[in-house]
């Protein structure tokens, strides 16, 4: 998970121990639903919109918002995936590389494109998906949702729609996975 | 993989597979409005070409400028190489240019090792001598992989001149690490003095294999090896082990004809047969490009030497 890359590693390896559930399932379906309405309010309708899940988090939100937004709408926008590895402004500098595939089978010109992840923090993974973006084509602009904003930015870079505004310490970590939302850190692994 | 790609026993079967995958991504790259993606920038490789070498400098070429890296061609011809400089002085003064690949290929075997001892650069070996030819034999895994899914049990002929050919090496040795069954079909003059150790059977009747065959796989007929006296003339290779249109009509239709070009059409392949839906020879030249993406990444751009990321479980 990209959110997952980014936290630093106890030099020793770790487990993810989490201290809080900021949200259970309900809660992430109840914001996707809120968030869904609010990108038909933006756009007036879905008619232009595509989405672009950001790899691998955002992907299963990315499909669930389009989902939805058939329900909303009556017609599924269509659905792509992103993996901005190739992209990443600290490639070569750490041992990161694709995780899961790229597909967009479908033209970007002119459209509003939704891009989805599960957390925003530093934004560099935006950036990059935003790099990558052009190289599909040039769309009419782009919108990002996020479930969970954990602040610290790096760069000038904010959602269009997010979940949940969520205060962290840096070293901490947000994990968004199909029961809801969890907060915790890293700890040590006992020693072998 | 270690820095450099010098032999297929630098990967094994695991490092094969894993330059495999990442060639799926960079195909999908290659499929883009902008086929380009920097993960190179800054970064610069030369060609270090003392053989000549149409196809794979220009694979090679494509494929570094769609991960944005800066190349130099270093022309063997004009350059003072001819004054009588060494080899080791000509990789020294690349190296001193702060050149972060070099990709060779040279007429004896042996040298890209040599070189890689020289410089701190990674060594991509593009063919040397009789030797081994490595991203040859990973494009034709890969496009056998595209075809059929998977190398493991399928049964692959490859027919010619094995003796000189670096491909031949390169390719026995990776169709047998992902678990294809490889058969030689040659006449005994154009096979090694010794294949021990070489996992293959060998065979004379052309026609036996390819009834068997998963996959044909013709290498170059080098014309000068007529004069050589290794064959009694090109139209009794080609009678023997040539394949003829009639032997590609009786091939099953699912089995695969590959060539690692250039081809001599009429010698080792019938003029029409490349054109068959079951040849794939365009399509290797293609996965050319996509396959040496991934291993000038794996080198020069992934990190991979660098410490991995620690795996972390979830509680």
């Amino acid at each position: 998970m990209a959110e997952r890359e980014r936290t630093s590693m106890p030099p020793n390896g770790g487990v993810f121990v989490a201290h809080s559930q900021p949200m259970d399932v309900e809660d992430v379906r109840r914001a996707l639903w809120r968030i869904s309405h609010e990108v038909v309010e933006r756009n007036h309708g879905v008619d232009d919109v595509v989405i672009v899940g950001l790899q691998t988090g955002g992907v299963e939100l990315s499909i669930r918002l389009a989902q939805n937004l058939s329900e909303i709408e009556g017609t599924l926008p269509p659905t792509g995936t992103l993996d901005v590895a190739f992209y990443r402004d600290d490639i070569g500098l750490r041992s990161v590389g694709p995780a899961a595939p790229t597909d967009i089978p479908f033209a970007l010109g002119d459209k509003v494109v939704v891009l989805v992840d599960d957390v925003l923090f530093t934004g560099r993974t935006i950036r990059a998906a935003l790099d990558a973006l052009t190289d599909f084509g040039r769309p009419r602009a782009v919108q990002l949702a996020v479930m969970v904003d954990r602040g610290h930015r790096e760069l000038p870079i904010r959602p269009d729609f997010v979940g949940k505004n969520l205060p962290t310490r840096r070293d901490e970590l947000v994990d968004v996975t199909e029961e809801g939302v969890a907060l915790g850190t890293y700890e040590a692994a006992a020693p072998q | 993989m270690s820095n450099h790609l010098i032999s297929i026993d630098d990967l094994g079967a695991e490092g094969l597979t894993e330059l495999l995958d990442l060639s799926d991504y960079f195909l999908e790259v290659s499929g883009r409005r902008i086929p380009k993606v920097p993960v190179l920038r800054g970064k610069t490789i030369a060609w270090l070409f003392w053989e000549d070498s149409t196809r794979t400098r220009l694979s090679f070429e494509t494929a570094a400028k769609r991960l944005s890296a800066d190349t130099l061609n270093f022309n063997v011809s004009s350059s003072s190489v001819k004054k009588g400089e060494s080899l080791r002085d000509t990789v020294e003064t690349i190296g001193a240019m702060g050149i972060d690949g070099i990709v060779v290929r040279h007429a004896s075997a042996g040298v890209p090792r040599q070189i890689s001892q020289w410089t701190d650069a990674a060594i991509v070996n593009a063919g040397d001598g009789w030797h081994e030819h490595p991203t040859q034999a990973l494009l034709d895994c890969y496009t056998i992989r595209q075809e059929r899914g998977s190398l493991a049990g399928l049964r692959i002929a490859l027919v010619g001149d094995i003796k000189h050919s670096r491909v031949a090496r390169s390719n026995v040795k990776a169709f047998a690490a992902l678990g294809a069954e490889v058969t030689l079909v040659a006449p005994p003059t154009l096979l090694p003095p010794t294949l021990d150790g070489w996992p293959v059977k060998v065979t004379q009747d052309m026609d036996e294999a390819c009834a068997h065959a998963d996959v044909v796989y013709l290498l170059r007929m080098q014309l000068e090896r007529q004069e050589e006296s290794l064959i009694p003339s090109l139209r009794e290779y080609t009678s023997r082990f040539g394949l003829t249109s009639a032997r590609a009509r009786a091939l099953n239709p699912r089995t695969l004809v590959m060539h690692p070009g250039p081809m001599n059409r009429g010698v080792e392949i019938a003029g029409d047969v490349p054109d068959l839906a079951n040849a794939v020879v365009t399509n290797q030249v293609a996965n050319g490009v996509v396959t040496r993406m991934a291993v000038l990444y794996q080198l020069l751009g992934s990190g991979a030497g660098l410490v991995p990321e620690l795996e972390v479980e979830r509680v």
